[in-house]
């Protein structure tokens, strides 16, 4: 496939976040989600202004002292106005940080939705729920959307870039309210808890009821039962709800961006995600290429050069002054060389070819080269963030 | 501590994108090599395992991938049915088709359930003796304790019934140490680093699976030999006209600024990682084999690549 370069109308990521109020960053593990994420808000931080809130799911410590934060959980933390001085930058507007915690999440939704105290207390208390919002399919997913929602509707932030989650599969996220909703209104669950209700079973389910006994145990299935009629009882706050999230991620203030770096495995997942994107009618706003070589390892004048430095080496060798080393020496270390950019340019290449594969979909495509230390403050993401932002 | 590859079972696991899937499909490689009578066996629903070798799609039902080689991918209603048929000895099979997808439901509602259908589907293979290694493409850091404890949470939460009787053999063979173990995967990278000694204390403290390895992965190549990197400063140094580069440049006729550029990116890369790795080393539970497979560079992730990355394996585990 060919590459289709930026057309003349493309924009820029900086362009793109100024008309936006929510920015997730999705992709495969390990690409660099939420270092993108935290740059991104850190970027828009100082050169758009406003309350920007970086909402990241991944417990990492790294990314709070990177913010010149001791930590941060579930509630927002401002990262200190003086920790972007320090990296040279002045800001604009507010950047906030706050880590997405399932369990405490879960806890609120529930506070939140019991109709009343004594089935709040009950469903709190419940052995099952603590199992259940821990492992519960798309429970961390859905939460994750459930509290962007929640951060959103609350109007106290101008910009929210959030990571989301490693889910197995990337598109699990963005159908986890809509099957949060499904899952409480389906016909099932209604006829699991059939038993807890009414010990009359009708002939339809008993051969179901008698076989999951044999499997799974009457005690254990009344446990869940009961768990669900109580759980039940917020169905009605729990649709609505998920229908609202559903509606905030299509909504024209929301836009995606996929963060991939040019690996087959990443690139093919998040191809996968536009195309996802794409059928939802959800807006691709931007791919981040994270960690690519430099261009240079293309160019194929280069390459000769390389060859020759390989072939040649003890000849080139004797043209450098003497005190560089003896000439076998010499000779080796312009071997080692030449190789070692033959050696990148097949990544290169291989680079090349996935990004002109993922750059057909989208209108801004941003580069991050490969850094060659860690990102450990905000003067680190800030330059990081340069590289997305034009 | 039991060989890696002389274990019935071996869990692979390790932070998203560190080249786990690559690693379990080349251990799996080795050990049909060595002549064991090998599964491989995928968990994540990516389905890319057969695009370690070149085969075509894998589903449920294993298939031949390689001589002595079998890959399959886990599929829970696939793998309830067969315990349902297995087990209750239903006799219209097309019923187990509507019950399975009930119970689908009430494994994906269920605590464990659908964990225990995943990891119980290898226990079994490894119980019945079908192969001499199962390897298990298992799933990420973050969610691999879960799955390996999901027997123990299963004997918690169910007091009775037949799902409960499973797990006492179930736990069994997992705190064999002789027959299971775990091996994560890690990048020389900050991130990934972190994540694999965080994933150690957690399998010993949450699970009864005993960490059998660390692999770590695409580490970079030294590029200099001893007294080398010197000369290869005193190469790239600007500091004076003509610099060496110039020299060079007009003798081979072409850029070699971006050659310099090229290795000096390669030496930082490998410094840094190399702190990584150090503290990978050093913090990692004494006695754990750490095995290292280099960086390849080349064009794609096929066939050849799993076969390399075999020998390389081979090479760090004495074969």
């Amino acid at each position: 496939m060919a590459a289709r370069q930026r057309t003349a109308s493309a924009g820029s990521v900086e362009q793109l976040l100024a008309a936006k109020e929510i920015v997730i960053h999705c992709g495969s593990g390990g690409v660099g989600k939420t270092t993108t994420a935290a740059a991104v808000a850190a970027m828009a931080a100082v050169h758009l202004g406003g309350k920007v809130l970086v909402l990241t799911v991944d417990p990492a410590k790294r990314l709070a002292n990177a913010l010149g934060l001791e930590a941060f959980g579930n509630v927002e933390t401002q990262v200190p106005r003086q920790a972007f001085l320090d990296a040279g930058a002045e800001p604009r507007g507010e950047l906030w940080a706050a880590m997405l915690d399932t369990k405490e999440s879960w806890d609120d939704l529930v506070r939140r939705h019991a109709p009343d105290a004594g089935t709040r207390d009950a469903i709190l208390a419940n052995p099952l729920y603590k199992n259940i919002t821990g492992r519960f399919v798309q429970s961390h997913d859905y939460i994750a959307m459930e509290r962007l929602y929640e951060i959103h509707a609350s109007g106290r932030f101008d910009l929210i870039v959030v990571d989301t989650p490693p889910t197995r599969n990337a598109i699990d996220f963005l159908e986890a309210p809509e099957r949060m909703a499904d899952f409480f209104s389906s016909r099932l669950l209604r006829w699991l808890t059939v038993p807890a209700r009414s010990r009359v079973l009708s002939m339809a389910s008993k051969p179901f009821y008698s076989v999951a006994d044999r499997i799974l145990g009457s005690k254990f299935l009344e446990d869940i039962a009961e768990f669900f009629l109580l759980f039940q009882t917020m169905y009605k706050g729990f649709v609505i709800r998920a229908e609202a999230v559903a509606r905030t991620l299509a909504d024209h203030r929301t836009t995606f961006v996929v963060v991939s770096t040019l690996e087959s495995a990443p690139v093919r997942e998040a191809e996968f995600f536009i195309d996802a994107l794409d059928d939802r009618g959800l807006h691709l706003g931007a791919v981040v290429l994270n960690k690519v070589l430099p261009p240079w390892f293309l160019d194929e004048g280069t390459t000769a050069t390389a060859k020759a430095m390989v072939a040649d080496a003890v000849s080139l060798a004797k043209v450098l002054p003497e005190e560089l080393g003896s000439p076998d020496q010499v000779g080796r270390v312009l071997r080692e060389v030449g190789e070692s950019f033959l050696n990148f340019q097949v990544v290169a290449n291989r680079e090349a070819e996935m990004r002109a594969e993922l750059s057909a979909a989208p209108e801004v495509v941003a580069s991050v080269p490969y850094f060659d230390h860690d990102i450990t403050d905000l003067a680190g993401l800030l330059q990081l963030g340069e590289q997305i932002w034009r | 501590m039991r060989e890696l590859l002389e274990r019935k079972l071996v869990f692979v696991t390790g932070k998203g994108g560190v080249g786990k899937s690559t690693i379990a499909a080349s251990l799996a490689l080795l050990a049909a090599q060595q002549g064991k009578r090998t599964l491989v066996g995928e968990i994540d629903a990516k389905g890319n395992l057969a695009d370690f070798f070149e085969t075509g799609p894998t589903a449920f039902k294993e298939r031949e991938l390689a001589p002595n080689l079998w890959g399959m991918s886990m599929d829970t209603e696939e793998s309830l049915k067969e315990y349902l048929s297995l087990q209750l000895k239903i006799p219209l099979l097309a019923k187990v088709g509507v019950l399975a997808r009930t119970f689908d439901f009430v494994a994906n509602a269920a605590p464990g359930v659908k964990e225990i259908l995943t990891v119980g589907k290898f226990l079994w293979e490894v119980r019945e003796g079908h192969y001499d290694l199962v390897v298990v493409d298992a799933v990420a850091s973050g969610h691999i304790t879960g799955q390996l404890a999901a027997p123990q949470a299963i004997q918690e939460l169910v007091q009775v019934g037949m799902v409960r009787d499973q797990t006492d053999w179930m736990i069994e063979i997992l705190g064999d140490h002789d027959q299971t173990g775990a091996v994560i995967v890690a990048a020389p990278e900050e991130m990934p680093v972190n994540e694999t000694l965080e994933l150690a204390a957690r399998l010993r403290e949450e699970t009864v699976v005993e960490l059998a390895a660390v692999v770590a992965n695409r580490v970079l190549p030294e590029l200099f030999g001893r007294g080398e990197e010197e000369v290869f400063e005193a190469l790239a140094a600007d500091d004076r006209t003509p610099s060496p580069a110039d020299l060079l440049g007009a003798a081979v006729g072409g850029p070699v600024r971006p050659i310099l550029d090229g290795a000096q990116l390669a030496v930082t890369l490998r410094r840094t990682r190399g702190v990584h790795l150090a503290r990978l080393r050093d913090e990692l539970p004494t006695g754990t084999p750490l095995l290292y497979v280099p960086y390849l560079f080349q064009r794609s992730h096929g066939a050849r690549a799993t076969r390399q990355v075999a020998e390389h394996l081979a090479e760090e585990l004495g074969y």
